[in-house]
């Protein structure tokens, strides 16, 4: 039964792995970048959010109806003011802005809230858990992430493949050239995409922040769980993002039961295996 | 004399420091069909990705409707009414039929071209509108491409090579629908390999070769032998 | 008709480097300690450089995650002269074939991955190491531990000695990697790699085995970073996981410096150190907000001068201190058409 809780766990934290890592995915398809920044983004959000609770005095979960659109806003101004200027056929640029971007934000986050672990609180729900079974209980807190992972990668799915804008997403990462001839603008575009990915960075970036502590400098760790979580699911497929994550989180879980300190290298193991046996993930689509 | 609906001025455009038109001036009427045949390499397409605005001349102008469009961005030139069919059909890979025509028409242009109008024209699309556009056979494709280029409502409609891989019989079928295209007064240039097809379509001929017009004039007025001599430069 | 290296500006540059070295190898003769630390560590800040240009600039693999090798040579060196008893500076030689061996596995597993996920690939190789680093109790764990007295005595009798010596050493050593690179690039190999560097694509058709030559140009660089880890941390006297293998340290201000002094050409690396090193010195007092400026820093360069500063330079003079370019001279003999 002890396995069993150990198993549940991994799978609701791997919901909030999936989160991470979907953002990432919905960038590199649409425009093949790859953003280094992407953790420290989630680690902002969970600033802002920090900052939202302490000035309206608001809870976590309300502080998102700020911090979504303020972190959309941010996305959008950062792919039109700055990223859009890497895209290109040179890896380079977009790899080194990203990287520096990275740099500038944990290092002004640290000016601005010092090295300081911080946590916010979501009230009585944190410590609210059901009981499944014997000997089985499942945290309120952790299956609420869950649903909303699941919620917002089907939200992302139904975006993508029945909208318009869906369609302008795909058709810009298909062909830019022609896309334009469509009459879209693709700095709009890529800056709308940039806009979705915050988004869901923010959603990502509160949930991190209510669930665990959180500092200035844990942003690389989170852009490494989302990339395994993508690799290990297959390119091009949000559920399949999905499906790493949740593996990711149970690699995790099942480490951290054998000792504390195999908890991230159980995670980063399965990962390389998965790289070694089969690379192109395990549900990948075929464009990637 | 109504003004053209197109008026190309001298241009001259350059990839790089190659220069691929000397000195080029084009014109089209409302309601024309105007063909542009040459060999390989001679500027055709260049000229075509210049009025669409996929690449600026480095001189001369450009003039659609009374407005110079000389330097403006592609994705703008399909609001003025310009629709390009681009060499080689370039659908989107990831839509599916249906969803190819559907962003045709997301600048929302008014006119007489809907999906169910589209369907009408080319009935075979309909039958496979929720395939994904690399599923159709190319003929099919590029009557895909030119009824999502006319979902934009278009004034003038450019027609990058539409034979092209596509066997005799098919590129007879879809130049055979030309004329319900046409028949509301919409603007076609057709640049064409295949010049039968091109001269029989047009009211109006301009052939480059190496960049520069070496003839030009109404289908009827030329001869196969002058075209023959502009067009291979002899 | 033959093929030749070396420019005007080359040989004046070849001239100035001669110059410089016999400056620098006499070093502890005009130079206090003080000096002479920090040379030692500008030179290891060239060598680590230099590989890292070579990786990405040349070969197309942008790695973020060298400080691997960096921590594992240290580590390295560490558990050679404290388990084995084996001198420090032969440690040091050790260090460049272990780090190679343990490349080669590391090569084929994240060869799989392309562009940018590469890059984050080698990252997770670098957080695998510290994880695996902290798990090892002789060697400290997860706090570390200082290279014994007894092993720092075996190096040499007095501390000046010492000093002197870790000097030249850094010297060498990375006089050593440069002269290799060098070699490299100059050889049939070296115009290989510049192809790949201009157009992989265009690389490939035309036979040239491209993933062959990457996976050589990783392990060979992996030699070279064991290497300068190993002499960095028997400097520091002191290893811990999160020095080791440290992101910052090993790897940003190695971009910053690769990326400021010019990707792509042998003497950008040298350039960053000395302009980084400069920018150091004058903003030494502010933390992070130096860090800060250094990610601005290299945003802009990115941006608005990719070639970095020795790029411009030879766009705009056309000079290059190295003799790496090829040029066609044609006929020293006059027969025929002249």
């Amino acid at each position: 039964m002890q396995w069993l809780n150990v198993i549940l766990q991994g799978v609701l934290i791997g919901g909030l792995y999936a989160m991470f890592a979907a953002g990432l995915s919905l960038i590199f398809g649409v425009m093949r970048l790859v953003n280094i920044a992407h953790g420290d983004l989630i680690v902002l959000a969970a600033y802002v959010s920090l900052m939202a609770t302490q000035a309206f005095g608001v809870d976590p979960l309300t502080s998102l109806l700020l911090v979504v659109p303020v972190m959309a806003l941010i996305g959008y101004a950062l792919q039109r003011g700055l990223l859009n200027y890497t895209l290109g056929d040179d890896l380079l640029p977009p790899l080194l802005v990203t990287f520096g971007l990275s740099i500038i934000i944990q290092n002004g986050l640290l000016e601005a809230f010092t090295a300081d672990s911080r946590k916010l609180q979501a009230g009585a729900i944190e410590v609210q858990t059901f009981q499944l079974a014997q000997n089985l209980w499942i945290g309120a807190l952790p299956l609420i992430q869950f649903i909303v992972a699941v919620a917002v990668i089907a939200a992302l799915q139904l975006l993508f493949y029945r909208t318009a804008l869906g369609r302008a997403l795909r058709a810009t990462s298909d062909d830019q050239a022609v896309a334009q001839l469509m009459g879209l603008d693709t700095r709009h575009v890529f800056a709308v995409a940039m806009a979705l990915s915050l988004a869901v960075i923010a959603v990502a970036g509160v949930f991190l922040a209510v669930r665990a502590n959180f500092d200035p400098a844990i942003g690389p760790a989170r852009l490494i769980f989302a990339f395994e979580a993508v690799i290990i699911g297959g390119l091009g497929s949000m559920w399949g993002t999905l499906a790493g994550g949740i593996i990711l989180g149970v690699s995790q879980a099942i480490g951290a039961q054998i000792d504390p300190g195999w908890q991230l290298l159980a995670g980063h193991i399965v990962f390389l295996a998965i790289l070694a046996v089969r690379p192109q993930g395990l549900f990948p689509k075929v464009s990637g | 004399m109504p003004e053209p609906l197109l008026q190309i001025r001298a241009v001259d455009a350059f990839y790089g420091d190659f220069q691929a038109l000397f000195d080029v001036s084009l014109g089209v009427e409302a309601g024309q069909v105007i063909a542009v045949i040459g060999a390989n390499g001679a500027g055709k397409s260049t000229l075509l990705r210049c009025i669409a605005g996929l690449m600026h001349p480095a001189r001369g102008e450009i003039v659609f409707e009374n407005t110079a469009v000389t330097h403006i961005p592609a994705f703008e030139i399909l609001k003025r009414g310009i629709a390009l069919v681009p060499e080689g059909r370039r659908l989107f890979p990831s839509l599916t039929v249906e969803e190819n025509l559907l962003i045709g028409g997301q600048s929302r242009r008014p006119g007489p071209w809907t999906l169910a109008r589209v369907y009408e024209l080319f009935p075979v699309l309909a039958e496979r509108r929720n395939l994904p556009a690399p599923a159709l056979s190319g003929g099919q494709q590029q009557m895909a491409a030119i009824g999502r280029a006319l979902m934009g409502n278009p004034r003038l409609l450019l027609c990058d090579e539409i034979s092209l891989g596509l066997a005799p019989i098919v590129v007879r079928d879809i130049y055979a629908r030309l004329p319900q295209v046409t028949a509301e007064g919409l603007s076609l240039i057709i640049v064409e390999q295949d010049i039968v097809q091109a001269l029989r379509a047009a009211s109006h001929v301009y052939c480059l070769q190496e960049g520069r017009v070496a003839l030009q004039g109404p289908t009827r007025d030329l001869t196969r032998e002058k075209i023959s001599a502009a067009y291979f430069g002899v | 008709m033959t093929v030749e290296h070396a420019t005007r500006s080359s040989r004046v540059g070849i001239a100035i480097i001669a110059i410089a070295a016999v400056i620098l190898t006499l070093a502890p003769y005009w130079g206090d300690r003080q000096t002479l630390r920090l040379l030692a560590e500008m030179f290891t800040f060239v060598a680590l450089a230099s590989l890292w240009n070579l990786l990405a600039g040349y070969a197309g693999l942008v790695s973020v995650g060298q400080q691997a090798f960096v921590g594992l040579g240290g580590y390295v060196l560490f558990a050679l002269a404290i388990l084995f008893d084996v001198n420090p500076i032969l440690a040091i030689l050790i260090a460049g074939p272990i780090g190679a061996l343990i490349a080669v596995p590391v090569a084929i597993l994240i060869f799989r991955l392309r562009g940018a996920y590469f890059a984050i690939g080698t990252w997770v190789v670098a957080e695998v190491f510290r994880l695996l680093a902290s798990q090892i109790s002789v060697l400290g764990g997860g706090s570390g531990i200082s290279l014994p007295a007894s092993v720092v005595l075996t190096m040499a009798p007095s501390r000046q000695m010492r000093e002197f010596e870790m000097y030249w050493l850094a010297l060498l050593l990375t006089v050593a990697i440069l002269a290799a690179i060098f070699a490299l690039l100059r050889s049939r190999h070296g115009l290989a790699l510049t192809a790949i560097r201009d157009n992989e694509l265009a690389a490939q058709s035309n036979g040239i085995g491209v993933w062959n030559i990457k996976f050589a140009v990783y392990v060979l660089t992996a030699f070279g970073t064991s290497m300068v880890g190993a002499f960095i941390f028997l400097q520091k006297l002191r290893i811990s996981p999160d020095t080791a293998f440290s992101v910052n340290d090993w790897t940003a201000f190695v971009i910053f410096i690769t990326v400021i002094g010019g990707i792509g050409r042998i003497e950008g690396p040298i350039i960053g150190t000395i302009i980084f090193f400069a920018l150091r010195q004058t903003f030494a007092g502010l933390g992070s907000f130096y860090l800060l400026m250094m990610g601005a820093v290299a945003i802009i360069a990115m941006l608005w001068a990719p070639k970095g500063l020795w790029g411009l330079i030879v766009e705009r003079l056309g000079w290059q201190v190295l003799p790496l370019q090829r040029h066609l001279v044609l006929g020293k003999d006059t027969r025929g058409k002249s």
